[in-house]
């Protein structure tokens, strides 16, 4: 069994000034995937799979992607926002957040917990910084992210919002609602990302409920969509996400279409739905550990 | 008895409508979002004056739930308009997640609520909305009575910090509250001061039990009538005060009695001063085709049905 070590060392804005090398955030990647892996362990609950998989992205995102002002306040005027409509995936949210800053890395501890800020799902009610909605029971991430990205217009803001959605999410009819309406009133501000990682809790989405096509879905819709062929190698999630950014402000808003593997970095949680919302057991968090070995420092 | 005066009937949507032209023009931050009742809700006046703040989301009541909570980060204040059934339960998770949960700023106006939407049918009449959304934590409930209440309340959930559900109607009825009131949010209005039993009411029921109070006066019964807008939270003093002096009353509302403003008082009274109580309300049944005043007779809501919970409730003192 591991034991929890305070990791008082780690400046986590240093990261975020001038340009990162892919080196570096590769280590907040492993990192990140310890941290996930630690969480759920701990309370023996928690989402690992869907996690693991969109680690490139949150990190891709947070310390190289988007634009962001110091410290946190809810209207977020003058900086990207992002919004996590597929709230389970909770973990790598946090992480991500804490190593960036917004709040103490040793509050990753406390997921779960009674009297935490950090829920099973995200909220905004505990006040955890860098949380601007709550978000867990699925689908409703979008029309928030399009209400925040029509106020970023009302109020001449040209920053962008962010939106991270499950794919097994799209069976939500509100999703549908929600991306006639963005390409309907061109709301070139957005930039929606779906995790298609073809697993959701019963099963593979092909079989539970198939989404086909996902990306033509979008197109047929109105949106500009763009894929990720591998949604975990962060040089690809990178590239793709400035693509998506040179593609905003032209009338439309932007899909991308991201292929992760669920259980990314853990060889035995790859490649099924399995892991999707189970803990590791102490045997297990060993393995997955030594798979991904400290890299910053752990919490 | 306190005497109050019809100034022309009109329909409490419009006192939203007027009320949302003049926030239009004086807060420039407040949006309205329309799920394709524009004309039912009265606010063409306001997307004339103020086409970029306003948003069109069609007929799909989930997403305008949704981006009323998102248009609240960056500091706007987002009033979603639509029929009162579409505003409540066919978004419910959607107002508790990303609304009330959210702590978010958003104003959910809501037309043609209770049984006095008429002709349409049950489909579209909502008795239910009241309980669920008192229910939900943070959230502020209000049924204002008329048109100049309506008005006032509008203007009033504009500079109030946090999600509310304010419920108005679609037929024209008796105008009769004070043009420039100040609305307290909150606050439970004194309209008649009386010994023997309180009549508790809200929305369109206001009217009617002003009318059963002047009726029961002509009997020799001097009735209290007291006027809750806010439903949450509830003026609990001003109702145990008045409770403690006539001993008995009578709530009013046009809502099934299960999750109403009656049960409201009820759990007051049960907690503080049991005290015996009547429901003016509809008995747990759906609504009907029929004409608002049709309506209101066949399900118990009118001034005759106020007054002969009065003398029911008196027997029990």
């Amino acid at each position: 069994m591991l034991t929890q070590k305070i990791a008082p060392t780690f400046a986590p804005h240093k990261l975020a000034i001038g340009m990162p090398k892919l080196e570096d955030l590769q280590q907040i990647v492993v990192q990140t995937r310890r941290d996930i892996l630690r969480m759920v362990h701990k309370v023996n609950s928690g989402h690992p799979g869907g996690s693991l998989g969109c680690t490139e992205f949150f990190v891709a995102l947070y310390h190289e992607i988007m634009q962001l002002k110091d410290g946190f306040d809810m209207d977020g005027i003058g900086e990207d926002l992002f919004f996590l409509s597929n709230g389970h995936i909770s973990p790598v949210f946090y992480s991500v957040l804490a190593r960036k800053g917004y709040f103490p890395v040793e509050e990753l501890n406390t997921f779960r917990l009674i009297d935490s800020r950090l829920q099973g799902h995200p909220t905004t009610h505990e006040g955890l910084p860098g949380v601007r909605v709550a978000s867990g029971s699925l689908g409703q991430g979008m029309s928030v992210a399009i209400g925040a990205a029509l106020a970023k217009k009302l109020n001449g803001d040209d920053h962008l919002i962010f939106s991270l959605h499950g794919d097994g999410e799209l069976q939500e009819g509100q999703n549908w609602e929600a991306i006639m309406y963005a390409s309907g009133n061109k709301v070139d501000n957005l930039i929606a990302t779906i995790d298609r990682n073809g697993q959701q809790i019963d099963g593979p989405t092909e079989k539970v409920l198939p989404l086909g096509n996902v990306k033509e879905k979008f197109e047929v819709f109105g949106w500009d969509v763009l894929e990720i062929a591998n949604g975990n190698d962060l040089k690809a999630v990178i590239a793709g996400l400035k693509e998506a950014k040179s593609r905003t402000g032209k009338g439309k808003p932007v899909c991308i279409v991201m292929d992760t593997v669920m259980g990314h970095g853990v060889d035995f949680m790859m490649h099924t739905h399995a892991w999707h919302g189970k803990a590791p057991n102490d045997e297990q968090l060993e393995t997955a550990l030594a798979q991904n070995p400290e890299t910053l420092g752990d919490y | 008895m306190t005497k109050y005066e019809d100034q022309g009937k009109k329909d409490t949507r419009s006192g939203f409508g007027d009320a949302m032209t003049a926030l239009g023009r004086t807060n420039p931050n407040v949006v309205a979002l329309c799920a394709d009742l524009v004309g039912s809700l009265k606010i063409q006046d306001f997307i004339d004056e103020n086409p970029d703040r306003f948003f069109q989301v069609g007929i799909a009541e989930a997403n305008m739930m949704g981006i009323a909570a998102g248009l609240t980060i960056g500091g706007k204040i987002p009033f979603t308009g639509t029929f009162a059934n579409f505003s409540t339960g066919r978004v419910y998770d959607q107002i508790r997640q990303s609304i009330a949960y959210s702590g978010k700023n958003v104003k959910i106006c809501a037309s043609h609520a209770g049984i006095t939407l008429g002709e349409d049918g049950a489909t579209h009449q909502i008795l239910e909305d009241i309980g669920m959304m008192k229910m939900l934590p943070g959230m502020t409930v209000i049924n204002p009575c008329d048109y100049n209440q309506t008005k006032a309340a509008t203007m009033a959930i504009a500079d109030h910090k946090g999600p509310v559900y304010l419920r108005f109607g679609r037929p024209k009825v008796a105008n009769f509250t004070a043009v420039d009131q100040n609305f307290e949010i909150g606050k439970a209005l004194m309209l008649n001061e009386g010994s023997d039993v309180t009549i508790i009411a809200t929305g369109h029921l206001v009217w009617e039990a002003l009318i059963a109070a002047e009726n029961l006066e002509n009997q020799g019964i001097s009735a209290e009538v007291i006027n809750i807008h806010t439903i949450k939270p509830l003026d609990e003093a001003s109702v145990l005060k008045s409770v403690k002096k006539t001993g008995c009353v009578v709530t009013a509302e046009e809502h099934n009695y299960l999750g109403g403003l009656g049960e409201s008082i009820a759990r007051t009274l049960a907690n503080q001063h049991p005290t015996p109580q009547e429901f003016v309300a509809t008995q747990d049944t759906f609504g009907e085709s029929g004409t608002p005043a049709q309506l209101m007779e066949k399900y118990g809501l009118n001034n005759k049905a106020i007054e002969k919970a009065v003398f029911k409730v008196m027997k029990r003192k």
